[in-house]
C-alpha cells in the first residue's frame, strides 16, 4: 500500500441530498484515492455510483463534504473549478462527443482553448492517442460516422489529450453493442497499466475483478463493502454485497 | 353561321372594353399623380420596419435568451452557494419572464398604439416607432426560439464541454451554441416572414406602409380590386422568396450534418 502522501483525492463525509434533505444520494462518503489506483465502483441502480463519481469533479454539487484533490479543497466556493476539471478527465456513458467537430477537433478543442497550445502541437499529440487506440484513419470523420465502440475510444482520448491527472468513467461500456465493449475495456486497461489513476464506475465484473485494484461496493448512497477484487468477490462479508454478487455474476 | 360570328364579334367586344377598363383603372391607380410612388414608399417603409425590428428582435433575444438559459442550467448551483451575482440574475430571470409574458399576452396593434400614443407621444414620425414596437414585440419571440434552441441541445453536452474545463460561457460559445444553428435559423427565417406580414398594421400610427398605401389609393380612386391585390401580390412575392431562401437554407443545414 502507498504511503498517505500519494492520496490524489481525499473525499470526507460526501452527502447529496435532491428535494430538501427526502433523497439521499449520497450519504456519507468517505474515500481516498491514491496515484496510479484503478478503483472500481460497483452496486445496484440508484445506489449513488454515479451521483459519486460526478461529485467528484462537482458536476453535481455536494450537499455537504469536501473533496481535497491534489491539495486542494475542490468544494470551497474560491475555488476556480475549471481549473481543477482540466486534470480530472471524464467519460461517460452516452459519449457525449462533439457532434458538430471532427474526431480531431473534438480533441483538440479544450487543449488549444484552455492550455493555449498551438494548433499543430495539439493535432500531434491527439494523433500519437488517435493511433495509439487504432483510429488514426478515423481523424477526419465527424461522430456520427463512427460506431459506438470508436466513439467511446474517441471520448477516452479527447479527455487525454488534456493530461489529466485522473480519469472518471461512468458506465462506459453500457450503452454499447456487447461485441463492442471489449475494444473499450482494451483501451481502459491499457490506461490502467500505464498507471493512470482511474475511477470507474462499471456493471463489467470481469473488469473490475481483472483491472480493479480496489473495488468498492456502494448502496444507499453509502460504501457498504470494499477491498481488492479477491477481498470483494471470493470473500464478501455484508449481506448486501453477497445479494448483489449473486444477482451480477 | 352569321350568329357565331356576331357571338365572336360581342366577345371581341367585351375584350377590348374590359382592357379599356383595365387600362383605365390601371392609369388611375398606378400612373395618375405618380400614385405608384406612394406604392414604393409603402414598400420601402414596410421593409425597413421588418429589418429594423428584426435587428432589434435578435439583440433583445440573444440577451433575453443568454439570462433564461443561464439561470435555468445554474439554478441548481445558485440554490446551494446563493450571493449578490445569484441574485442578480434570479431578478434579471424575473424581469425577463414579466417581459415574455406581457408581449405574448397583448395583440402587436395595441403595443404599437402604446408605443405611439402614449410613449413616444413627441415622435411625430411612425415608422421608428413602429421599428422599436415591432422590434420589442419580435424579441419576445426571437427569445424563445433560441432559448428552445439552447434547450434542445442535450444536457451531455454541456457536461462534456465543463468536464473539460470550459466555464459556462466557454462551454456556450464552443459547444452548445454552434449546435443550435441548425435549429435555429429556419425558425428565425419564419418569425422574419411571420414580422414582414405583421407590419402591415403600422398604418395604425399613421405609417405609411404597403398595406395603408394600397388602402388610401384605393380610397381616393374608389377602386379597390387593383391596389390591394397589388399588395397582396408584392407580399406574396416577398414571402416566397424569403421561403425559398429558407429551404435552400434548411437543405445546405441538412448537407452539413452529413
Ligand atoms: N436530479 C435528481 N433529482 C432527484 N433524485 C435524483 C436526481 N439524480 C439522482 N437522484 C437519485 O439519487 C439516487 C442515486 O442515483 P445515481 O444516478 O447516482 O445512481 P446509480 O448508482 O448511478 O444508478 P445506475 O446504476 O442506475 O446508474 C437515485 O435514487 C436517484 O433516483
Ligand atoms: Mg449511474
Amino acid at each position: 500500500m502507498n504511503g498517505k502522501d500519494n492520496i490524489l483525492i481525499e473525499v470526507n463525509g460526501l452527502c447529496k441530498y435532491y428535494n430538501g434533505d427526502k433523497i439521499k444520494a449520497l450519504d456519507g462518503v468517505d474515500i481516498d484515492i491514491r496515484s496510479g489506483e484503478v478503483v472500481v465502483i460497483i452496486g445496484p441502480s440508484g445506489s449513488g455510483k454515479s451521483t459519486f463519481l460526478r461529485s467528484l469533479n462537482l458536476l453535481e454539487l455536494p450537499t455537504h463534504g469536501h473533496i481535497i484533490f491534489d491539495g486542494v479543497d475542490i468544494c470551497d466556493k474560491k475555488v476556480n473549478i475549471n481549473l481543477h476539471r482540466q486534470k480530472m478527465g471524464m467519460v461517460f456513458q452516452h459519449f457525449n462527443l462533439f457532434p458538430h467537430k471532427t474526431v480531431l477537433d473534438n480533441m483538440t478543442i479544450a487543449p488549444i482553448k484552455l492550455m493555449k497550445i498551438p494548433k499543430d502541437k495539439a493535432q500531434t499529440y491527439a494523433m500519437e492517442l488517435l493511433e495509439r487506440v487504432g483510429l488514426a484513419d478515423r481523424a477526419a470523420n465527424y461522430p456520427s460516422q463512427l460506431s459506438g465502440g470508436q466513439k467511446q475510444r474517441v471520448a477516452i482520448v479527447r479527455a487525454l489529450c488534456m493530461k489529466p491527472e485522473v480519469m472518471l468513467f461512468d458506465e462506459p461500456t453500457s450503452a454499447l453493442d456487447p461485441e463492442m465493449v471489449g475494444e473499450v475495456l482494451d483501451v481502459m486497461k491499457n490506461l490502467a497499466s500505464e498507471g493512470m489513476t482511474m475511477v470507474v464506475v462499471t456493471h463489467e465484473m470481469g473488469f473490475a475483478r481483472e483491472v480493479g485494484s480496489r473495488v468498492v461496493f456502494m448502496d444507499g448512497g453509502k460504501i457498504v463493502e470494499q477491498g481488492t477484487p479477491s477481498d470483494i468477490f471470493e470473500n464478501p462479508q455484508s449481506p448486501r454485497l453477497k445479494e448483489f454478487l449473486s444477482k451480477v455474476l | 353561321m352569321s350568329s357565331v360570328s356576331a357571338w365572336f364579334n360581342g366577345l371581341w367586344t367585351d375584350i377590348t372594353l374590359w382592357f379599356d377598363d383595365f387600362s383605365d383603372d390601371f392609369y388611375t391607380v398606378f400612373i395618375k399623380k405618380d400614385r405608384y410612388e406612394q406604392m414604393l414608399t409603402g414598400l420601402e417603409n414596410t421593409l425597413i420596419i421588418t429589418l429594423g425590428a428584426l435587428l432589434i428582435g435578435v439583440v433583445i433575444g440573444i440577451v433575453v435568451a443568454a439570462i433564461r438559459s443561464s439561470y435555468d442550467k445554474n439554478k441548481e448551483s445558485l440554490k446551494l452557494h446563493g450571493g449578490i451575482g445569484s441574485f442578480i440574475l434570479s431578478f434579471l430571470n424575473f424581469i425577463c419572464k414579466i417581459y415574455l409574458t406581457v408581449i405574448r399576452g397583448t395583440p402587436v396593434v395595441v403595443q404599437l398604439m402604446i408605443a405611439y400614443f402614449l410613449i413616444f407621444v413627441s415622435v411625430k414620425d411612425g415608422v421608428p416607432v413602429g421599428i422599436f414596437a415591432f422590434g420589442i414585440n419580435s424579441g419576445a419571440y426571437v427569445a424563445e426560439i433560441f432559448r428552445g434552441g439552447i434547450m434542445s441541445v442535450d444536457n451531455g453536452q454541456f457536461e462534456a464541454g465543463r468536464s473539460l474545463g470550459f466555464n459556462y460561457v466557454q462551454t456556450m460559445w464552443y459547444i452548445v451554441i454552434p449546435q443550435t444553428f441548425k435549429a435555429v435559423l429556419p425558425t428565425l427565417c419564419n418569425e422574419f416572414i411571420a414580422l414582414l406580414k405583421e407590419t402591415s398594421v403600422a398604418g395604425y400610427v399613421g405609417v405609411m406602409e404597403l398595406t395603408k398605401a394600397g388602402n388610401s389609393i384605393a380610397g381616393v380612386t374608389y377602386n379597390y380590386f387593383l391596389p390591394l391585390l397589388t399588395v397582396a401580390a408584392v407580399y406574396l412575392v416577398i414571402v416566397m422568396i424569403l421561403s425559398w431562401l429558407v429551404s435552400r437554407l434548411e437543405r445546405r443545414l441538412r448537407v452539413s450534418e452529413r
